[in-house]
Parts: C-alpha cells; structure tokens; sequence
C-alpha cells in the first residue's frame, strides 16, 4: 500500500471530522465534487452537513470561518488555489490574526492552501505565499515537506487554537508518496534534519526539500556532504535546529521557492547572522525564485524557480568559498 | 425556464439585419473552430496548463465583440473567444499565448486565455474573478479626463464571479460614477461544480441590478437574436448617458469547467431544457429559416474558418518560444528601476 501527500491531506481530515465534532469544511466545490485537487474527496458523503460548498467568495470564507471559530468549532478553510487567499487577506491578517491578542478569544481556524508552482500554471496559479502570511503576527504558517508531515501537520493545525495558513505544495500532490501514515509527528514548531552532512547546511521547507535532496545526492558524487534541514514551520521558525546544523557544518544555503525580498530565506539567514555569526565559515546564501510574477511557459517556470542544478552550483561555490 | 424579466423596448434599436446576424455568426463559429482545435491540441500534449473553452456562450460573446465600436473597452473573461475575435484579436496571438511563443501578447509568461493589449482597450484577465471589472471601470474614468464622450466599456462575468466582493464593489462604483459600463452576467448554471442554487440566493441575477441603482436586462444566451437585441439595446442606452447596465444572459456551459474536466456533475436533464440548447445550432437553424443563408453556404464558411485556424497554427508553430535565456526577468517599466534591480 502507498499513500500520496494529497491524500494524506484527505485523510487528516476525514480523521479531523471523525475525532472532532467542531470541525468542518468550507470551500469552493469541496462537497460532492471533493475539491479542485480532490483533497475532500468522498467526505461530503460520510460527513453530511459538514463540507459545504462556498460561493466565489474567499473574504466571506474566512470571515465566517473566524465567527464560527469565535463561537466553538473548528473550521477548515480550502481556497482553490493559494493565490486566491489574497483576497481575504483583509479577514486573514486584520481580524483572524488579531482576535486573540485583542480580545483573549482564540481564532482555531486552518485556512488550506493549495500552493506552488506546477508546469503551465502561470502567475495566478503558482503563489507561495508563506513569507506573506509569516508577515503578519499571530499566524502560524506550515509548510509541510512530506507525506507525513501533510497529515500529522494538517491534524495539528486543526489542533491548535491559532488561525493556521497550511501551505500544501500542489507540486509535490500525486508525485509524493509514503508507505504508510504516522501515528503521531514531531510538533510543528520543530524542524527537521531531513539528511545528515558536515560540509554545509541547505535549509529548506515545502517542496524545494526535495530539490535540496536530489542536490545532496549529486554533490555527495563530489564528496560535497550536505546537511538538510527541513523547516516544516516557517512561523514560528526553528532557529534553534537551524543553529545547531550551521555549528556542525559552517556553512549555510537557504533555498525557498517564494520571492526573494523579505522573505523565509531572509529570515533564517538574519537570524543565522545574528545568533550565530561566530558559527559561520562563508557568508549565507540563498536561493529564491526569480522577482517576478511566475510564468506561464515552462521553460520559463523552470528557469524562475530553484531548480537542483540551481542549488548545486550554489552550494559547490559555498562549499570552496 | 428562460427569462423575459424586463425585456427591452424593442423600438429603440434597428431590428437585427442580415448582415450583422452573419457577421456575428461568423464570430462564433470561428470561435468554436478556434477552441476544437485548442482542445484537440490540448489532448495532444501541445498545450502547457489548463485549455478553458466557450462552447455554448459564443452567442452572448459574439454580441458583445460586435456591438462595442473601435476606441471602446473590452474586458472578456474565460469564455469570450468570439467575442475577443469580433473585437479583432489575432487568430494567431490565441495560438502563441497557449504556446507560450516569445512573439506573443504576452511573450509566455502568461497563457491561455490570460491575453489581451491593454492599450488598445482589450484587457487582459487575471485569473481572480471579479477583479477586470473596476478595471474597466476606471478605463471609463480615465475617458471622461480625457473628454471622449462616446466610448464604452464592457466585461462579462460568469454566475459564480457575481459572488465576489470585487463585482460588487465594482458595480456600486461604477454606479456612484454613472459609468457608460456594460457588464454581461453569463449564467451558464455552474461555477466550476457548484450550481447556481449554492451560489446565490436572489431569484434572479438580474434583480441585483435594482439593488445597485443600475439598469438590468435578461436575455436567452442561447438565441443570438436574443443576445444582439439585448446587448444592442444596453450599448445604447450606456452611450447614451444612461450609467452602467447589466445584461444577465442565460445558458449552460456545454464543456468541462476546462478541458481537464468531463463536468459530470452537471444534472443531465439541463441539456435537454431550451438553456441546454447549442447556440450556435440554433443560430443557423434561424439562418436557414431566414433564407439568409443555406446548408451549403454555412458550410463553406465553416471550410474557410478551419483553413483560418489552421494556417494561424502552424504560422504560430513556426514561431520561437518563450527562453529563458532572453527574458529580462524585469517586472519594472520604469528603466532606471529595472537597471537598479538587474545591478544586483
Ligand atoms: C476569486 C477567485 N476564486 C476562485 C477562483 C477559481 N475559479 C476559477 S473559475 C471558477 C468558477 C467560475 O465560475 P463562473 O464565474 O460561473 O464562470 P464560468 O466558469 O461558469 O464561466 C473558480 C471557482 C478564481 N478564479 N477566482
Ligand atoms: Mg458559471
């Protein structure tokens, strides 16, 4: 038996909705179409009345998954596409974010974005949008690497009683699979060591752990042995894990897939400086998308983002800086 | 059942002629050439991404691409391939955009039905629904600075992107501003799965109209007649200094939501209602009950649409396309913001 990430998504929250009579699913065709990418598939049948069908209306989605919240249950949220939740950021970073610094009333919602570029889907249908939404104070924002991580996270961000922007990566879908799910997972404010290494330390999340592994793979032919750190959280961030591997290997490359200014990368790369300048023997890098709208064309798109061969000439410069 | 909510006074624009009937006609049966072979190319593996087709709404799109005049405004969504051609888009740009040639619109770095030269008053659409019409919206503004009276604008919508704070905030302001705006609601019954009744409430789309202080009109977007009337009568009245007007055309969507998508969630027994109707049968069955035009002549221009198509494909076959290697990677216009940011 094998497993693909899209259905552990699927099935965290069939688990969700069995476990926990507070959770339902709001979103566009989630009900007896079971989503754009078939992530609610069948739920609508064995949870009827809990997955409901939204009208195109992403700032009432969130809006009345923060009232329903406020009032007891737990809403998850499916947006179409992640890009689509720009337009209820007003609802995602004023009020959700807000609710319980403001008021003491925690705001339990999971707002599920399907996210990252796949071939051919242009600027509109290709956002990561995690180093937005980690802007902003009070969200947590996942970003999770494997098949596992999808459905112990995606149950953890039922779980917990802040607004979670889950950024599932559309990419990684059908092509991810696992033997099997976990019964339980690291907690998500903990990264990972995704592969050991003592020459330099790749920090990643979401699908460019992935490319970071297949790099790894190549560089190892060099003797380049690289340490993989899996962030799984981008907000709030590890930097503890992060701080432990760059002690080891002296040497740290940061690959994200949104855009490059003020971002993840920059994150990890200012905390890295701050807290452990003495650690490093070469300054940081980092690899992000091109800064422009994604493309449609995919040769393009396959220039635009980091690609392995991208982060192997990278890391192969850091390594003999 | 089709709407006859609000029909429009038929005396106030010239009965439909032969000849704009055809012209029209011809419209849309080069957009349903066009979008076969888009299809075709599609199952190919020729196309990257989604392919989003018409089929069904050629008639409403039609009307719109015929009755806006040259220095008017046009912003089509998803379904408007007549509509973008009788406003006089290039076969072969349709064909580099899905491509992703460097020669086209927009060079590759957006596709499919994402094409559009703005400067020229055809917009190009985001993929977010509801966004174009303010848009449009203040195109008109822009106008009025300008002192020309006489344009309009016009953009369509599905049943679905009605239900976006955009449309509506556009509406109202178009409203507030009294803007010669057209927008053509496209009921084709589904967004994506989700049929109307999980998408509004109202009796009719139409009766929003009222809300936002505008003028609403229903027609059968099935029925070209129908449509040219309908959207002849709301052009009118919109260059005429009578504010924005809503046109909610009727029909089903006869594909997939795209090209990925056999649509069978839509209830079976619509196809078999007067909405479920192929307007573009219907459209030459008229022609032949007119006598404007017989089997053998629609058949010919059906020969010269395919050659059309055909020789747009392979002219945009023969193109380069999109290359990394020479795109700037520069989203500025302004030169010295992009040579700043290519400094570094
Ligand atoms: C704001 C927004 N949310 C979600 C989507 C995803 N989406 C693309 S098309 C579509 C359905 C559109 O239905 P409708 O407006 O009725 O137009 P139709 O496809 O029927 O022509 C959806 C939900 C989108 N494009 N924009
Ligand atoms: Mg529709």
């Amino acid at each position: 038996m094998s497993i693909t990430y899209l259905e552990a998504i699927r099935e965290a929250q069939e688990k969700a909705l069995r476990d926990d009579p507070r959770v339902y699913i709001y979103g566009q065709d989630v009900a007896a179409f079971g989503g754009a990418f078939k992530a609610t598939k069948n739920l609508a049948k064995e949870f009827p009345g809990r997955i409901l069908d939204a009208p195109i209306s992403e700032d009432a989605m969130v809006g009345s998954a923060i009232g329903a919240a406020i009032e007891g249950m737990r809403p998850i949220v499916e947006m179409q596409f992640a890009d689509f939740s720009t337009l209820a950021v007003n609802q995602i970073v004023n009020q959700a974010a807000t609710l319980y610094w403001r008021t003491q009333v925690a705001c339990p919602i999971t707002i599920r974005l399907p996210s990252g570029g796949n071939p051919g889907s242009g600027p509109f249908h290709s956002q990561s949008l995690e180093s937005l939404y980690a802007h902003f104070p009070g969200l947590v924002v996942m970003t999770p690497a494997t098949v596992e991580d999808a459905y112990t996270m995606l149950l953890e961000a039922v779980d917990i009683d802040d607004p979670v922007i889950f950024c599932e990566h559309k990419y990684l879908y059908n092509r991810l699979k696992s033997a099997e799910l976990p019964e339980s997972g690291l907690p998500c404010h903990q990264a990972r060591v995704a592969r050991l290494g003592r020459d330099l330390t790749i920090v990643a999340y979401s699908a460019m752990v992935h490319e970071a592994l297949a790099a790894a793979e190549q560089l190892r032919k060099e003797d380049i042995e690289v340490e993989i750190v899996d962030l799984r959280c981008v907000k709030p961030l590890d930097v503890d894990t992060v701080l432990a591997s760059v002690a080891r290997t002296a040497r740290l490359l940061c690959v994200g897939e949104s855009w490059p200014w003020g971002g993840v990368n920059s994150e990890v790369i200012t905390s890295v400086v701050t807290h452990g300048f003495h650690l490093l023997d070469a300054p940081p890098q980092r690899i992000n998308s091109k800064d422009t709208p994604v493309p449609f064309h995919v040769g393009l798109w396959g220039a635009h983002k980091p690609s392995t061969q991208v982060i192997v000439a990278a890391a192969r410069r850091l390594y003999e800086w | 059942m089709l709407d006859t909510l609000n029909p429009p006074k038929r005396n106030v624009v010239p009965p439909v002629s032969r000849e704009q009937y055809i012209k029209a006609f011809s419209w849309m049966l080069l957009a349903r050439t066009v979008e076969e072979k888009l299809a075709s190319l599609w199952r190919a593996g020729k196309i990257a991404g989604g392919v989003y087709l018409g089929k069904g709404q050629e008639a409403v799109s039609a009307a719109i691409g015929i009755l806006l005049k040259s220095g008017d405004i046009f912003g089509p969504l998803i379904r408007d391939q007549a509509g973008r051609l009788a406003f006089g888009e290039s076969l072969v740009d349709i064909f580099r955009t899905h491509f992703g040639s460097r020669t086209g619109p927009t060079r590759g770095r957006d596709g499919n039905v994402h094409r559009g030269k703005p400067r020229d008053g055809y917009h190009a659409m985001i993929s977010h629904l509801g966004s174009l019409v303010s848009v449009v919206a203040g195109a008109l503004v822009a106008r009025r600075f300008k002192g020309d009276t006489s344009a309009i604008g016009a953009t369509t919508i599905g049943d679905g992107g009605t239900s976006t704070g955009s449309f509506h905030e556009a509406i109202n302001m178009a409203a507030v501003e009294k803007l010669p705006l057209v927008v053509v609601v496209v009921n084709n019954q589904y967004a994506y799965s989700t049929p109307n009744h999980r998408q509004f409430a109202c009796n009719h789309l139409v009766d929003r109209a009222i809300g936002y202080g505008v003028e609403g009109y229903t027609m059968d977007g099935t029925d070209l007649r129908s449509c040219l009337e309908v959207v002849a009568y709301a052009t009118e009245r919109a260059r005429s200094g009578h504010g924005p007007q809503m046109v909610v055309g009727s029909c089903l969507r006869l594909s997939g939501h795209g090209e990925h998508d056999d649509g069978f969630y839509v209830d079976k027994n619509l196809f078999h209602t007067a909405l479920g109707r192929d307007c573009l049968k219907v459209a030459e069955n008229y022609l032949q009950e007119q006598e404007w035009a017989d089997e053998a002549l629609v058949e010919t221009w059906r020969r010269n649409a395919k050659q059309q198509v055909e020789e747009a494909v392979a002219k945009a076959q023969r193109e380069p396309l999109a290359d990394p290697s020479d795109e700037t990677w520069c989203p500025y216009a302004t030169q010295r913001l992009a040579q700043a940011l290519l400094v570094r």
